[in-house]
This record gives C-alpha cells, sequence and structure tokens, in this order.
C-alpha cells in the first residue's frame, strides 16, 4: 500500500518519468519550456549539445519498437551521452531471467538511466521502485498504462500552433481502451487546464470508467468533433480491428474515421494530430493525413526535443 | 494433560457463552466450563486473564500449497502458521500439483497433516478430473477418503451442462459443492476490478458482471438440482444480494468472504501494489461496504483467510504477471476483529464467523467449547499490537496487503484435541 507518488524526490522533483498522472501542471510546464530553445538545436548544422556528456543511457526495450526507440536514441545522443540499444524482447524473458535481474545487472554496469518500454503495464513503476537512487528511469511506454513523453509532444504540438490551453476543446478519437498514449494525454490535457476534453470512440473501445478520467463520452463522431480546436486520433491494432470488439476495419473507419467531411465539422483551424504509426483508411483518411490541418510529422520532429528535455531535467535533479 | 485456563473472557457463540469463565481440559476434551469436576487437578494452568477464551478458529480456505509447490510453501510451515493465528481446523481447495482428484493423494495429504499434530485439514476434492471442467471425479471414493465437499478452487466450469451434472451427482449422494463464482469467459485475461482504477492503471478489467452471471447460472441450477451449494470468496454488492434474495427465499445456499475483502478496495492498489493482485480481484469501496453489511445483517455465513502463500519471485514482477494470492492465516483473527470494532459490534460476533458460522458449513461437530467435546481453543489477548512484517510471519508466504501495518490481537495458545500446539 505504497501511496507516495514514486516519481517525485523528497524535494518534489522529478525523479522518474512514469506517468502524468499525478504531476503538477508546473513540472510539465518546465518540460515544455526546456524543450522549447532545443528545437532550434536540432535545426542548426551541429545538433549537439554537451549536457549529458559521460553519461550512460540504456534503451531498454522489452516490447519491439523501431520509432520511439530511435527518437530516445537521438535525442540522447544530441545531449551527448553514450546511448546503449538492448531489444530484450519476450524471448529472452522466457530463458528466466526476470526483469529485476535484468535491471539490476545493468545497474552495475554503471547505467545513470533507463527508458523502458514494455507490454504489461507498471512495469516502469516495478523498475523505479527497485534501481538506486542515483539512476532515472523514464518510462517510454507500458502496456495500456502510460506514455507521458508521447503525451508531453502532443502538449508541446498544441502549445506551438494554439498558444493557450485553457481555451482549447480538444477530442481524444479512437481505441481508448487499450491505449497508453490515451490515457496520458487525456491527464496532460487536464493538468495543463483544457476546459473540454472529449473521448470518442464505440463502447468496446472505452474503458467502463473512462468519465473518471475527466472527459466527456461522446459515440457519434459527428457530435464529439463539433467545433472542437484539436483532433487527436489513435491508431487502431491491427489484431483488435476484426472480432468481438470491432467487425470490421472498414465498419470502423465509416463510423470512426477521420475523414475530411467529418473534420470539416470541427473549427476550420483545427489540428490534426495523430501519435504513429498511422492506418491510413481505418483510423485517418490519407486526404486529412497529408492535409493542411494535419501536424503529425511537426510531432516528430518536436518528439526529439521534447524528449532532450525530460532527459536533461531528470539528470540536472 | 489436563490445563486450567484460567481468568479469561470466555466466547464461545454456539452455546450463547460470552462472559468471564474459566476452562477445564483433560484427555484432548473440554471437562467443565466455568466450574471444574470434580477432584480436577491440573498440569498446567494458563493464565487468561485480558484474554478472550474462544473455540479453535475454523479457516473454510487456506491453501498449504501440497502437494506440488513446496517452493512457495509446505505444510509444516503453513501449519505453523495456522495455529500461531489461532486457527485448529481448515479446508483447503484442491489446486494442488496434482490437484485433489483422486483418493490416494487426499489419503496422503491427510496422513502428512496428521503426522504433524497440529491443525486438522479438511480437503476439498476436485469437482471435476484435473480441474478441467470435463469429466466428474470419484466423489464417493474422495468423500471416503476425507474430502468434506467438491470445489474447482480458482477455476471456473465452462461448459454449464458439466456443472449441472456435476451438481446433480453430487446431490444424490448429498456432498456439498463449494464454487467461487466467477464466469471464465468473462474474467479472462482480467487482473483487476473494472473500476476507476484498473481504467487508470491501464490493467485489464473483470467485471463484476463475471461474478454475477455466475452466482446467477449457480443459484438456476441449485434450485434446479436440489444440490448443497457454498459459494466462496464473494466479491461484489450485487452477487451478494443475490444470495440475500435467494436465501429469504428458501435457497440451501450459504457463503463466505475472505478477510482481506472486507477491508480492502481497488484503491488499495496504489502504484501497481502487486500484493493487492488477489483473485477475485479486489473491488470498489461499494462493494467493500455491502461485504461487510452482509457480515453484519447475516447474508454472509463465514470470514476465511483465502491464505495463498505467494514467493517473492511471482510478486516482483508487473502486477499482471505476478501471481494472485496473499498469506492471510495469521491475519484473519485480527482482521476479523477490527471488523467487529469498526461495526461497533461485540468481538464475539467476530468470533462467530470463525468457529460456530464454519462450522455449521463443514456440518462438523467442532467450533464449540460444550463438556465432552474436542478441546481446540485459541486463546487471544484482542489488545496485543503487533507489525505486519517478513519476519514476524511464520507463513512461508510473506506477501500481505497489509505488510507493515499495525494489527491488534495476538493468540497466545493454540489447542487442538487438548494440546497446546502454539504459545505466543
Amino acid at each position: 500500500m505504497q501511496q507516495r507518488n514514486p516519481q517525485l524526490n523528497a524535494r518534489g522533483e522529478l525523479q522518474h518519468l512514469l506517468t502524468i498522472e499525478g504531476l503538477p501542471a508546473e513540472i510539465l510546464h518546465q518540460i515544455l519550456d526546456t524543450a522549447l530553445p532545443f528545437v532550434s538545436v536540432t535545426e542548426r548544422e551541429v545538433k549537439k549539445l554537451p549536457l549529458l556528456r559521460g553519461k550512460t543511457i540504456f534503451n531498454l526495450f522489452f516490447e519491439p519498437s523501431t520509432r520511439t526507440r530511435t527518437t530516445f536514441e537521438i535525442a540522447a545522443k544530441r545531449l551527448s551521452a553514450d546511448v546503449v540499444n538492448l531489444n530484450i524482447g519476450t524471448s529472452s524473458q522466457s530463458k528466466g531471467e526476470t526483469l529485476l535481474d535484468t535491471v539490476a545487472n545493468l545497474s552495475a554496469m554503471h547505467a545513470d538511466m533507463f527508458i523502458v518500454r514494455h507490454a504489461e503495464s507498471g512495469a516502469a513503476h516495478l523498475i523505479a521502485r527497485h534501481v538506486a537512487p542515483n539512476i532515472h528511469v523514464i518510462n517510454a511506454g507500458d502496456g495500456r498504462h502510460a506514455h507521458p513523453t508521447q503525451a508531453l509532444l502532443d502538449m508541446f504540438t498544441i502549445r506551438h500552433y494554439k498558444k493557450d490551453f485553457t481555451q482549447l476543446r480538444v477530442a481524444v478519437v479512437g481505441d481508448i481502451l487499450h491505449s497508453r498514449v490515451a490515457r496520458s494525454q487525456i491527464h496532460a490535457l487536464n493538468v495543463l487546464g483544457v476546459p473540454e476534453v472529449r473521448a470518442i470512440g464505440p463502447k468496446t473501445l472505452l474503458p467502463t470508467q473512462v468519465g473518471n478520467l475527466g472527459v466527456h463520452v461522446y459515440h457519434d463522431m459527428a457530435k464529439g468533433l463539433k467545433d472542437v480546436d484539436v483532433v487527436m486520433m489513435l491508431r487502431l491494432q491491427n489484431e483488435r480491428m476484426s472480432g468481438s470488439l470491432v467487425p470490421s476495419p472498414q465498419e470502423y473507419f465509416k463510423s470512426y474515421g477521420l475523414t475530411r467531411d467529418k473534420l470539416a465539422l470541427a473549427r476550420p483551424d483545427a489540428i490534426v494530430l495523430h501519435p504513429g504509426p498511422m492506418n491510413r483508411g481505418v483510423e485517418i483518411d490519407s486526404s486529412v493525413a497529408d492535409g493542411g490541418q494535419s501536424v503529425i510529422l511537426p510531432q516528430v520532429t518536436f518528439g526529439i526535443a521534447v524528449r532532450m528535455a525530460v532527459m536533461s531535467i531528470l539528470a540536472g535533479n | 494433560m489436563r490445563i486450567h485456563i484460567k481468568g479469561g473472557h470466555l466466547a464461545d457463540p454456539a452455546n450463547g457463552i460470552d462472559a468471564a469463565r474459566d476452562l477445564y481440559i483433560a484427555a484432548g476434551k473440554v471437562v467443565g466450563v466455568g466450574t471444574p469436576p470434580e477432584g480436577f487437578t491440573p498440569n498446567r494452568t494458563l493464565d487468561a486473564s485480558a484474554c478472550v477464551v474462544a473455540p479453535g478458529l475454523i479457516d473454510l480456505s487456506a491453501r498449504l500449497r501440497e502437494p506440488g509447490f513446496e517452493y512457495k510453501a509446505t505444510l509444516e510451515s503453513e501449519m505453523a502458521a495456522a495455529v500461531t493465528g489461532g486457527v485448529t481446523s481448515l479446508v483447503c481447495p484442491p489446486d494442488t500439483d496434482p490437484p485433489l482428484d483422486e483418493p490416494g493423494l487426499v489419503e496422503m495429504l491427510k496422513f502428512r497433516a496428521r503426522s504433524l499434530n497440529q491443525a486438522k485439514v479438511f480437503p476439498l476434492g476436485a469437482l471435476t478430473r484435473g480441474l478441467a471442467g470435463a469429466t466428474l471425479t470419484e466423489m464417493a471414493e474422495l468423500k471416503d477418503a476425507g474430502c468434506v465437499g467438491f470445489a474447482q478452487a480458482d477455476v471456473a466450469v465452462t461448459d454449464t451442462l458439466v456443472l449441472m451434472r456435476a451438481l446433480q451427482y453430487a446431490a444424490t449422494f448429498g456432498f456439498s459443492v463449494w464454487l467461487r463464482p466467477e464466469d471464465g469467459s468473462l474474467a479472462k485475461g482480467g487482473v483487476a476490478h473494472d473500476g476507476e482504477v484498473a481504467t487508470r492503471l491501464g490493467l485489464s478489467p473483470i467485471s463484476p458482471c463475471a461474478e454475477t452471471v455466475a452466482v446467477s447460472t449457480l443459484l438456476l441450477l441449485v434450485r434446479e438440482t436440489g444440490a448443497r451449494l457454498h459459494v466462496c470468496r464473494l466479491s461484489t454488492r450485487d452477487g451478494l444480494e443475490m444470495i440475500r434474495r435467494a436465501k429469504a427465499d428458501g435457497v440451501n445456499v450459504t457463503c463466505d468472504v475472505s478477510a482481506n475483502h472486507m477491508h480492502l478496495s481497488e484503491l488499495d492498489l496504489g502504484y501497481f501494489d502487486s500484493n493487492c493482485h488477489l483473485r477475485p480481484p479486489l473491488r470498489g469501496l461499494r462493494d467493500r461496504d455491502a461485504l461487510r453489511h452482509g457480515l453484519l445483517d447475516g447474508t454472509v455465513d463465514a470470514i476465511c483467510s483465502d491464505h495463498t502463500p505467494v514467493d517473492d519471485d511471482a510478486k516482483q514482477l508487473p502486477f499482471a504477471e505476478s501471481e494472485a494470492g496473499a498469506t492471510c492465516l495469521e491475519l484473519l483473527l485480527p482482521l476479523s476483529l477490527q471488523w467487529a470494532r469498526e461495526s461497533k459490534i461485540p468481538l464475539s460476533r467476530a468470533v462467530a464467523l470463525l468457529t460456530a458460522q464454519p462450522a455449521r458449513i463443514l456440518g462438523l461437530d467442532l467450533g464449540h467449547l460444550r463438556v465432552g467435546h474436542a478441546a481446540d481453543v485459541c486463546v487471544f489477548d484482542p489488545n496485543q499490537e503487533w507489525r505486519v512484517e517478513p519476519k514476524a510471519l511464520k507463513s512461508q508466504g510473506k506477501n500481505t496487503p497489509f505488510l507493515g501495518l499495525e494489527m491488534l490481537g495476538r493468540v497466545r495458545w493454540t489447542l487442538v484435541d487438548g494440546q497446546i500446539v502454539h504459545e505466543g
């Protein structure tokens, strides 16, 4: 029954980044503000800062991922850290080594930071509970629970285009039930003072208690998108497209795919986000994904700056 | 051995006694309550002043982990935990490895338990072979080997026709069937109550419907077959309400709740505390409060420990991968006393739910202190404080949601058949 927020140190500063939930708005703003100058670094000819020189960062991926791992790797290298990539997958776990044994072994190699992706909710918390106090843990996605750096880069993107969170209507659309991204986005939007967050999806893809996360629930996408400023699309995993959750990708697209017609119901200056990788023709139409309101590629660019910000803040605390 | 338990407060709900009385024991039996038999000279006098003298506790669900899971716990360690917790009789579910589906296994377990001379062990036989839910076990043979009823532990019978026939067959011979109500399909893959906490933490949910659908099916089948049903470890408000109505309609059904579920809720999961990974899952506050109320109004017939020792390696994993269960034999009494205190009712009400009531469910001559009957006794100091720590627990399982917390109430002496088997 440990209830203390495990990601803050005794001074209330960020010790680990495990989830957005429970973080004060000041820390989120600190991360976004810190990321701002890093955007220009990534546009310079020499894209390196010495902030993490001599530090060793382990990319600890128990679940396959190319994009997220790569963006963390680039972010760490731009801060001059040494990066070790470990794709552990589920196979080496079945060889008998437990998650905590793996972490203990890597700690003995004098790691300074672990970036963890795992298929089970709570894996990053478990690791954070068992590492030495000088080691920082960043959750790069655990099960359905949280993906805080994704949510932060989304917030950075929204702030970049919309400036003020307190005047916005934001819709999160799709498979919220299985989405760690959605959970982190919803917490971040609420903490940053967005007055109206909407969750749109069929009942089979929404958690029963989704209302308690601080969203208004819509099953009709047309109603849900009415007058919103930001549309945050979610990925529908292949294995969930046909079965007892959704009958077929076609039927899903008909009701919940983002088309030009549906987007026209939102504010004319609404922006469209997607965490990638996209399923064109399932959750989003190509004309929207590649259209003028899409900010999907800037999200990727900002993602590196935001991850640099998180790493440099943790290393400084 | 002649023992005089002196100066204690006797709580014997079966006999309606809740008063200061001395207890006199000789040759394994109670020989005097309040007054000694003529010419009684004790070899030993136990000073029970400030203590409650109660019948030995009867736990309707305690896993001893033998055979098959000796790395989690052994009969020796768990029997020691039982008597340390004042438990003198315990019912063990059949989910050992192999499961208790053959008379030889049951006889071996009974023999091993008897040779330890501690708590009395009453095994539940498997209802279906290998708990696979397809073929009935040889219930009559298992009964002769010492099974007190038939159960599926945590494995649901998904084929409802098999379930109905199992109940019919058991009813033929008057055997009782003990089932935890959980619909296998609805609970599949789930690890936490489908509520606010599982939603926030992204844990696969188990809907309350997994319980209510199963309770509904079981009650309908019991009406049809006339089987004697004990519903194990209820967890939801709505499931409990269905039992309440069935009892009012005269259905022959009893039920229990676990000591964990009468105190804890989904909120105790905190940040993925795998010690709170239990089956059934810890439910909402409303459910917990309903279970507590059900104990008060008599809908719930007994409190069990649902003792499930789990080794550390199986708990030090991400929540969903960790093994469900908690050690509880040594916490059963203090947790029950805590419920009585918080409910502002006499402690003897809690004692009844741990002695006379489970004895009635078992249909055995246990759970009371009548002259001429077995002297299974639990003498406890209801006001002694102790802290739940790994080293304070005899059980090999050290994992419990209550780790680090203070408990009120500790057993001073436990007697089984007039022998002192634990001295605190």
